[in-house]
């Protein structure tokens, strides 16, 4: 006897905000009459951190995850124990994204030590020799549009050997000379990161050119803290010895979930940074770095 | 029996002619028309019975009485009833998707002929040329890492897990998907299946829901087209894999579609207000994805292949999408990867929004930006590295000095309208002359230019200016091959708008050019395509060959094969346009030296359908030839010609018809009764059929030309030549073989040989005999050798010919002959009806009519002959019925047995029988046949029991 438990929302891009209120139906396919024991629903929000093994021992990072800070909790039961009819049963339900007290809903995020996730979860109990049944839900939530108007302001950058920091041996770096300009580092989120640069010359051709986008995730306890940076995704916007002299678009498109407006509380904190990386034919790598500022208008 | 004795029956010719003309019978043409009934009942009752079937409407609704054919096609016809009847189902039938898309499909089409000009050139006419042009013999590697598309984003949670260990993980998965492989050696064949089974297997992925599968498929192909390690490829790999992405662009598209066709199909112009939610996050999420891919290349050419579904999410998103890739495509750094880019963006974006010719430009002048980029070293070493044809590597370095435009001003030309080009031509003559002398050789810009002006006209003023300006540059030019690839296109032009005159003076000097070293040898395709184009505009053959360089010039074409071709093409030219008998000699010169050559090019080894080919076009030849009056110098003329193709015997034949022909109009010109002259002429035609006959190998169009040219000797009267024919012919019969090929196939000869005979004997009876040789000397002739001749056993053929010479001696012994040819005396007035003439004919009847019933009686032996027995017996009754006088009553005794003979058997005909009782009785109506009637007592018909 097969039966299949699902969470449809009424949205079909499962959005919502802060005071909006999640609908949807609980499906239940199953070909004959179910017997059950009861069926609840609840809604959860939860941040969760985690140490990385660099910043604390191996072990306490096992061991010592911070306690997830809950973010919104409810609970309602969908149907008493009794019989559901065979066939395809649809349960509607509604649950209003209110928060209690003083606390916020962060935006919904995916990275590597914090994680922002709301999710739906149905379980049915069933009687003796027989499973009971979950199915779970994310539901992704964006935060209120800032009120502040952004003015985005351009920035200009220029990169020669010169301009480098780090670098061993500076006599032995061919000579170049890039320009280029990012047209905001405050970006709107729903907005791609936009630019361009100009290879003005290069003594030695280049091999590519990427964007690389970075998340700075730092969580706070109580034995200080731990920041982190890695990779989100790299575009490649250049490929091969350009044409010198030819402004080539930056041009990023934030991808979901991994990214979120720039996020900063007592607890943790989500900052995001763009990369221009030039790789030479020698294999040089020169990177230029630009924090940015998410905001969602 | 063996004393039969022969009478033949007197014959009244004119009144036999006269009894059998029918009556002129009056034809009705009243009110009464035998369709008409028909066809008035039959509209109106079918009509009644189609609207109930289907719902189509019909075409033949108006009042007026249907053209009974198309009234009787309309409805009746199971094909248009089946038609109909499907079109009125289909709407309910098919896949509303399916119909919404037709629909979108038509739309778009008409919006594309609004604002795309007509002479767009579709994208499939232009890859079918590249595939064709560009190949490769060199070896090809696909290099395909599904599964390590580096461009996804780290999946969440998976921080534990730390960086070496998912590497490893991932490659375990890619084992799984078995598809990180790399493939060297490929053939070009080989190539271009994988990319096919790259595109099946991507629908397949598509089909068993597997998108993320096909995505990747999709990057992995495009990524191929970075990899230029085979430029010649590179084209032909650009038009295979944009077709993968095509489908790709398809599928994507026509998901979201379906998604959005609940409840009912999308309009043909839907906007953004129309397309669902669900269907709008589907979409956004394949841009999401797409926007993900970490390599440049395919991200751009992926994003462009699904670039129609921007019209799902936002009004303007290919407005703005298409500039975006246009710029993004600076990226690519290898000029040529960079170039085809663009060429698909392009494309897709004429596909998809062709109003949008604004991209168009801009990439058109991004693409110039980088043009100097050509000039840098890496490509440099690059084209050396892959030996690109040094022209090419010569066109770039010259490319090095900026400024220098040739290539650019060769691309223009080439690419632009022909009309725009050619309307501007002295403007670019300007333009190519300022070109730095070392820069793109100028010859191949006036290529370029050449062929447009070749199709289509520069203004009438500048013509002869453009030519000159043209061809000093041209005449120039030093290597052979450059020179004859340049001259080869202006010789068109020439051709189009000036006289022969110039022509001859282009030809002159390509002749010059090519002549040194003997430069044509490596020319031949171009020197023939000069031959073409002139062909193509100088249909009068008199101009074409008063060209004095004409001859010259073919006589380029050494190589025989390439000679006979261009032969051969003259040839065809000259038979599809020349309407007139021509006597011009230049042309008779011109072609016989042709024919010639082409008739010299047949040896043993050539094919039958190539001699075929060849003696078809010279026969049209000499029939195109005609002297008129002059009857002396067209016999000459045939004379020359044998000489000249006696190669092919159906040339020959053609020869002795024409020359038979001459005769007769001879004949006609002098109104049957030839001069002194005229005499001595047509005698030397007989005399040329009669010595060029023996020459031809086939018997039997030896023996039908024999008999043909006694006809005509006769008719000219003639009449030793007449004889001589004939005799020939008869002498030749023992030769004919007992079987000869036809189409390839062995065929008994008997029934040609029947033929022949019989009209052999038709002519016989007009031919007088000859004072020297005893009576009926060619008839006594011709019945020994059909007598000496060896026959197929089992054969009644020698007695069918007996059979069918007794008309023949019966038509003789009249004393009117049946016909006779005016100005001869035949046998009837030599003899006049003479006793002992008479009696010689019937001794001869009498003998062959023995050797018959001999026969006869042999096969009466024989239980398996009996029906041939029968049936011979028949004819010969027949013959006597018809020819013999049954007066006597040995005659008509003979012909009772003969009667019964033929049906003892019982394998006669009854309705045969029946009817040719009822013609004797008919016979026996009339006064002198009363005879008849006696015997018709005699005639028992057969009874069947």
């Amino acid at each position: 006897m097969s039966v299949t438990l699902d969470i449809r929302l009424k949205r079909a891009n499962k959005v919502y905000h802060e005071g909006e209120v999640v609908a949807g139906v609980i499906l239940l396919v199953c070909k004959e009459a179910l017997q059950h024991h009861g069926i609840s629903l609840s809604m959860e929000g939860l941040v969760n951190l985690q140490l990385s093994s660099k910043s604390v021992g191996v072990f306490e990072a096992f061991y010592n995850s911070v306690k997830p800070i809950q973010l919104i909790s409810s609970n309602i039961e969908v149907a008493k124990a009794g019989k559901i009819p065979g066939g395809k049963t649809e349960i509607p339900f509604e649950f209003p994204l209110n928060t209690k007290g003083n606390k916020v809903l962060y935006e919904t995020y995916h990275g590597v030590f914090v994680n922002i996730q709301y999710t739906l979860r149905c379980d049915m109990k069933r009687p003796l020799l027989a499973k009971d049944l979950t199915r779970n839900c994310e539901f992704i939530v964006h935060c209120q549009p800032q009120k502040a108007k952004v003015v985005p302001t351009p920035v200009k950058f220029t990169i020669t050997p010169d301009t480098l920091q780090n670098t061993r041996e500076r006599s032995l770096l061919p000579k170049f000379l890039v320009r280029g300009h990012l047209d905001a580092t405050n970006c709107v989120i729903s907005q791609p990161l936009t630019g361009e640069v100009v290879v003005e010359n290069s003594d030695v051709p280049i091999k590519s050119i990427e964007l690389q986008l970075v998340r700075v995730e730092t969580c706070g306890c109580a034995e200080g803290y731990a920041r982190d940076a890695t990779e989100i995704q790299n575009i490649q916007i250049a490929e091969g010895d350009v044409c010198h002299g030819l402004p080539i678009p930056i041009y990023m498109v934030f991808p979901r979930l991994f990214t979120c407006p720039t996020l900063e509380t007592t607890n943790f904190k989500v900052e995001f940074e763009v990369n221009v990386v030039m790789v030479l034919h020698d294999d040089h790598l020169i990177t230029e770095n630009f924090p940015l500022k998410l905001c969602r208008i | 029996m063996a004393a039969v004795q022969w009478r033949s029956r007197g014959r009244n010719y004119e009144a036999e002619l006269q009894r059998c003309r029918p009556e002129a019978a009056l034809v009705d043409f009243g009110d009464y028309h035998p369709l008409k009934s028909i066809m008035v009942t039959d509209t109106k009752t079918r009509r009644g019975a189609r609207k109930g079937s289907t719902s189509s409407s019909s075409s033949s609704s108006s009042s007026a009485p249907p053209d009974p054919l198309s009234s009787m096609l309309d409805g009746t016809d199971p094909l248009s009833m089946f038609a109909a009847a499907s079109a009125t189902e289909t709407p309910a039938m098919a896949h509303s998707a399916s119909a919404g898309d037709l629909g979108r499909k038509k739309w778009e089409k008409e919006k594309e002929e609004e604002v795309v000009g007509p002479d767009f050139e579709p994208w499939s006419l232009k890859r079918g040329e590249i595939l064709a042009r560009f190949t490769t013999t060199e070896k090809l590697s696909i290099n395909l890492f599904m599964g390590s598309d580096r461009g996804k984003a780290p999946s969440p949670g998976s921080s534990a897990v730390s960086e070496k260990v998912r590497t490893r993980l991932e490659e375990l998965d890619d084992l799984e998907e078995g598809s990180q492989r790399e493939l060297l050696n490929l053939s070009q064949q080989d190539y271009a299946n994988r990319i096919e089974e790259l595109n099946q297997s991507l629908k397949e992925a598509w089909a068993s829901d597997q998108k993320v599968k096909a995505l990747k498929i999709v990057i992995q192909c495009s990524k191929l087209l970075s990899d230029t390690s085979v430029i010649q490829f590179y084209p032909s790999k650009f038009v295979l894999i944009t077709d993968i992405l095509d489908t790709f662009g398809r599928l994507v598209y026509d998901r979201i579609w379906t998604m959005c066709s609940d409840p009912r199909p999308l309009p043909d112009s839907f906007t953004v207000d129309d397309v669902n939610d669900t269907a709008k996050e589907t979409c956004l999420n394949w841009f999401f994805k797409i926007a993900s891919i970490r390599e440049l290349l395919p991200r751009l050419y992926v994003e462009a292949a699904i670039l129609k579904c921007n019209r799902f999410l936002n009004k303007c998103g290919i407005q703005e999408t298409l500039p975006r890739l246009t710029a993004m495509i600076r990226g690519i750094g290898d000029p040529l990867v960079a170039a085809y880019t663009r060429a698909y963006l392009c494309r897709v974006g004429m596909e998809v929004a062709p109003h949008l010719k604004d991209s168009l430009n801009r990439n058109f002048f991004d693409l110039l930006g980088a043009f100097r980029q050509i000039s840098s070293e890496s490509v440099q070493k690059q084209l050396v590295l892959q030996r690109v044809e040094p022209l090419l590597t010569e066109m770039m370095e010259r490319c090095k000095k900026l400024g220098n435009n040739a290539l650019l001003l060769n691309s223009v030309m080439r690419a632009f309208r022909p009309e725009f080009v050619a309307a501007r031509a002295t403007d670019f003559i300007g333009m190519i002359k300022d070109c730095d002398e070392a820069g793109f050789p100028k010859h191949l810009l006036f290529g370029s230019l050449g062929r447009s002006v070749a199709c289509a006209d520069p203004p009438e003023s500048e013509r002869l200016t453009i030519l000159n300006e043209a061809w000093k540059v041209v005449t120039k030019v030093r290597s052979p091959q450059d020179y004859v690839n340049c001259a080869e296109i202006w010789v068109e032009f020439t051709c189009r708008h000036f006289s022969k005159r110039e022509v001859n003076t282009i030809l002159a000097d390509i002749i010059k050019h090519m002549t040194p070293d003997r430069a044509f040898e490596d020319a031949y395709p171009q020197l023939q395509s000069v031959i073409r184009k002139i062909l193509t505009y100088f249909h009068d053959f008199s101009v074409l060959f008063s060209m004095e360089r004409f001859l010259p010039f073919l006589d380029m074409f050494q190589k025989d094969s390439v000679r006979v071709e261009v032969c051969r093409s003259i040839m065809e030219v000259f038979i599809r346009h020349q309407v007139e008998p021509t006597r011009d000699p230049v042309i008779l010169n011109a072609m016989l030296h042709i024919c010639k050559t082409m008739h010299d090019s047949v040896n043993a080894l050539t094919l039958e359908d190539e001699k075929r080919l060849l003696a078809l076009l010279i026969i049209g030849f000499i029939r195109m030839v005609c002297f008129g009056r002059d009857f002396e110098q067209q016999l000459s003329f045939c004379v020359e010609a044998r000489a000249t193709f006696c190669n092919l015997e159906s040339v020959m034949v053609q020869l002795i018809h024409t020359v038979n022909q001459l005769a007769m109009e001879t004949n006609r010109v002098m109104r049957g009764s030839h001069s002194r002259k005229t005499a001595a002429f047509v005698r030397a035609c007989a005399a040329y059929s009669f010595i060029t006959i023996p020459s031809l190998s086939s018997i039997f169009s030896r023996l039908s030309l024999y008999l043909l040219s006694g006809q005509v000797a006769l008719a000219n009267q003639c009449l030793s030549q007449a004889d001589a024919f004939l005799k020939a012919a008869v002498s030749l019969l023992p030769e004919v073989p007992r079987s000869i090929s036809v189409e390839g196939k062995l065929r008994g000869s008997e029934s040609f040989l029947l033929d022949f005979i019989n009209n052999f004997l038709a002519t016989l009876l007009v031919v007088p005999d000859h004072p020297e040789h005893g009576v009926l000397y060619l008839v006594r002739g011709l019945l020994n050798m059909i007598q000496d001749y060896t026959w197929e056993d089992n054969s009644d053929a020698k007695v069918r010919v007996y059979v069918s010479t007794l008309p023949l001696l019966a038509a003789m012994s009249q004393e009117t002959y049946l016909y006779s040819i005016p100005k001869v005396d035949s046998n009837e007035t030599l003899y006049g009806g003479d006793p002992k003439f008479l009696l010689e004919i019937n001794k001869l009847s009498e003998t062959l009519i023995g050797q018959v019933l001999d026969h006869l009686k042999a096969l009466g032996r024989d239980e398996q002959s009996t029906r041939r027995q029968g049936a011979l017996a028949f004819s010969l009754f027949g013959v006597l019925l018809a020819h013999g006088d049954l007066r006597n009553n040995k005659l008509s005794q003979l012909a009772v047995n003969l009667w019964n003979l033929s049906h003892k058997h019982g394998y006669c005909e009854t309705r045969v029988s029946v009817r040719t009782l009822e013609f004797i009785k008919h016979q026996a109506q009339q006064a002198d046949m009363s005879h008849l009637s006696d015997t018709v007592q005699r005639l028992a018909l057969q009874s069947r029991t």
